[in-house]
């Protein structure tokens, strides 16, 4: 395979949940979580996928794993739809895609051991027939997983909680590795740990990136830890993507005023730097997704809007060479 | 450390433990700062390291049992709040000295519309009637930048967003033109562009009213945006104070130095590999008299298994913690 293969490609995707309808509530609806992004991954690539709380970045995660069967779109894994895939071929295909969860405390059951936890998705795909591993290859495959995440294989036959939240995201790395696969979406992985933790964890990321040859989808809220772990990235924003480019031009030529807000936003730990700054304070809060737009997603908080933004919706743009950006500037 | 004319509040050697069914949790043992007038003072550190347990004491409101405050002093204006009666802490807390909280959702009462809780507490702690609290409110909440505030205040918490909430916190702990406001966390749980909000409402807000300011963050970035002293915490501890500038500039103690170097930054090359501290921050049940750092520190001498270091004034206004800067071993 060469290094710019594409290894998935997500068209158009849309994802809307209904709400209401019931007994007692009148009002019927959906809500837009995502609403129709596309992008390409590229084998040994990370896509940093960045946006504030609810525009979504967690369900392009979900819907790409079909956690949520997407409401339309495409998502092609090596060229197959996942989307069209029957339960059955859908396991086989998603042997090949693992996720890394946000919460460690959450996404590990608390009466499994260490050990089970992670060779629970080799059971589970030896019970499907798709792989043929015996107890003791399991169980090597285990311990190697363990030292190569940081854990000693003596703790395989700990509990969760006797673990700290660092140690468990290991564990939970581990298990989406347990099926050596080629694509890892990652849902917030390091939101929950502490600064000293988050960066050995970070790090632990890009060393197996370059082991294994891992693709990454990475989500987070922090601009400054996409920008360390990412070679393109995507800025959300109401479940659209408002700019996409390699991460170098985003953060030194940011062109959608989203995201020249965002960057502005964030803190940077230096006073001297800091003071110096200035910011672009963005009035208001993210509005709620439930209501189809015709113009902008971004129109009611713009810093730089223009009537027209308000009837029809942004173009997509190529700022430079693989620099997306829908805005009409 | 001498009484100057402005110094506010002046704590000495707080020590705040908690009886717990494992043993004594020393979650703040031995800390000391002083706060004058109009400044504002940030204590970072990370998860459990005791930042939320130090300014708890210092405005009585540890629970108790299990937690009871093993010793130290807290002077407000010369007068040791701990040797107080309840009726003469009423009297401070929540009018000279206030607070807003990490989350506005538990801190509000979803029962109460925002004009009986801010209401309660302005005829609680000034002599005025309650049309003219009211009256008074209402100001406090156009001056934390909430629109069309008459008619808002006669809502209800859920009808407020995150970040609207924290405005009406700080309105709220802001109306009895407190001398000090103790802000714990305040942004932690709001999206950036919203952080960048509030922390300008509260930097022009306080600086307006001459209020002073214990800020208490895990993110390096919001103390170096917005305080004037800086207290590193570590394990119940302070192991480093000092002006802000100066200890980004030449952190001194190991713990300080590495916190700085692991968080990823936006104004830093993409290639540059992140330090990480290694291992995990110790239970602070039963930790015995060394240096609480020393398994995670690079320059760790013999000394540090055994004794825990002296504090160490140096003449730039800062101090230290650390046997590396101590002669008497």
């Amino acid at each position: 395979m060469t290094a710019s293969e594409t290894l998935l490609e997500v068209k158009d995707l849309k994802m809307h949940f209904p709400y209401g309808g019931g007994f007692l509530s009148g009002k019927k609806g959906f809500i837009y979580a995502v609403d129709g992004i596309s992008f390409q991954l590229k084998q040994g690539e990370t896509l940093g996928l960045v946006g504030e709380s609810g525009c979504g970045k967690s369900t392009t995660a979900r819907a790409i794993a079909q956690l949520h069967r997407p409401t339309s779109g495409e998502v092609l894994l090596h060229g197959k739809d996942l989307a069209k895939l029957k339960d059955k071929d859908l396991i086989a295909a998603r042997k090949n895609m693992q996720m890394v969860f946000q919460d460690p405390y959450a996404s590990l059951n608390p009466r499994m051991t260490a050990g089970d936890i992670i060779a629970e998705p080799m059971r589970i795909y030896n019970g499907h027939n798709i792989l043929s591993l015996s107890r003791q290859e399991m169980e090597e495959r285990v311990e190697q997983l363990m030292e190569r995440v940081g854990l000693s294989r003596f703790f395989k036959n700990r509990f969760p909680h006797e673990f700290s939240g660092g140690q468990r995201q290991r564990i939970g790395i581990a298990r989406a590795l347990a099926l050596r696969p080629e694509l890892v979406l990652c849902d917030e992985p390091v939101s929950a740990l502490d600064v000293s933790i988050q960066a050995q964890i970070l790090n632990l990321f890009k060393d197996l990136q370059e082991e294994f040859g891992l693709t990454y989808l990475f989500i987070a809220h922090d601009l400054a830890v996409i920008k360390y772990i990412s070679t393109r990235v995507a800025v959300m924003y109401l479940g659209t993507i408002v700019e996409i480019a390699r991460s170098a031009d985003l953060y030194r030529n940011p062109q959608h005023p989203y995201t020249q807000a965002l960057l502005s936003a964030v803190p940077i730990p230096d006073p001297k730097v800091e003071r110096g700054r200035k910011r672009i304070i963005l009035t208001g809060d993210v509005p709620s997704p439930d209501k189809i737009r015709v113009g902008c997603p971004f129109y009611d908080r713009c810093w730089k809007r223009m009537d027209h933004c308000k009837l029809s919706k942004p173009p997509i743009k190529e700022a430079e060479p693989g620099h997306q950006v829908t805005c009409f500037l | 450390m001498a009484m100057t004319e402005d110094t506010i509040l002046q704590v000495k050697d707080l020590r705040t433990y908690f009886n717990t069914d494992e043993g004594i949790v020393k979650a703040v043992d031995g800390v000391s700062f002083d706060l004058h007038k109009g400044e504002t003072l940030g204590i970072v550190g990370e998860s459990g390291s005791g930042k939320s347990v130090t300014n708890l004491s210092v405005i009585n409101m540890i629970p108790s049992p299990p937690g009871r405050i093993a010793g130290g002093e807290i002077l407000y204006h010369g007068k040791d709040m701990l040797k107080m009666s309840k009726h003469e802490i009423r009297q401070i807390r929540g009018n000279k000295i206030a607070m807003i909280f990490q989350d506005p959702m538990t801190s509000l009462n979803p029962f109460l519309r925002i004009s009986t809780q801010m209401i309660e507490t302005i005829v609680l702690h000034q002599k005025l009637d309650k049309k003219a609290a009211r009256e008074k409110a209402i100001e406090m909440l156009k001056l934390a930048g909430i629109p069309a505030p008459e008619k808002r205040i006669d809502q209800y918490p859920h009808q407020f967003s995150g970040g609207m909430r924290q405005r009406v916190m700080i309105a709220m702990g802001l109306s009895c033109n407190p001398e000090i406001l103790i802000a714990d966390e305040p942004t932690s749980a709001l999206d950036v562009t919203i952080q960048a909000q509030i922390l300008d409402l509260m930097k022009g807000l306080t600086e307006r009213l001459g209020t002073a300011v214990i800020l208490i963050t895990h993110s390096l970035g919001v103390v170096a945006g917005t305080c004037d002293t800086l207290c590193v915490m570590y394990a119940g501890r302070f192991v480093e104070r000092g002006p802000t500038d100066l200890i980004f500039d030449s952190p001194m103690h190991p713990y300080t130095q590495g916190l700085i170097r692991s968080v990823p930054r936006l104004d830093r090359e993409d290639d540059e590999r992140l330090s990480s501290i290694r291992g995990q921050p110790p239970n602070v049940i039963d930790l015995p008299d060394c240096c609480p750092f020393y398994p995670r520190c690079d320059q760790a001498m013999d000394i540090c298994k055994k004794k825990y270091p002296k504090w160490k004034n140096l003449d730039n206004g800062r101090t230290v913690g650390c046997w590396l800067y101590s002669e008497d071993k």
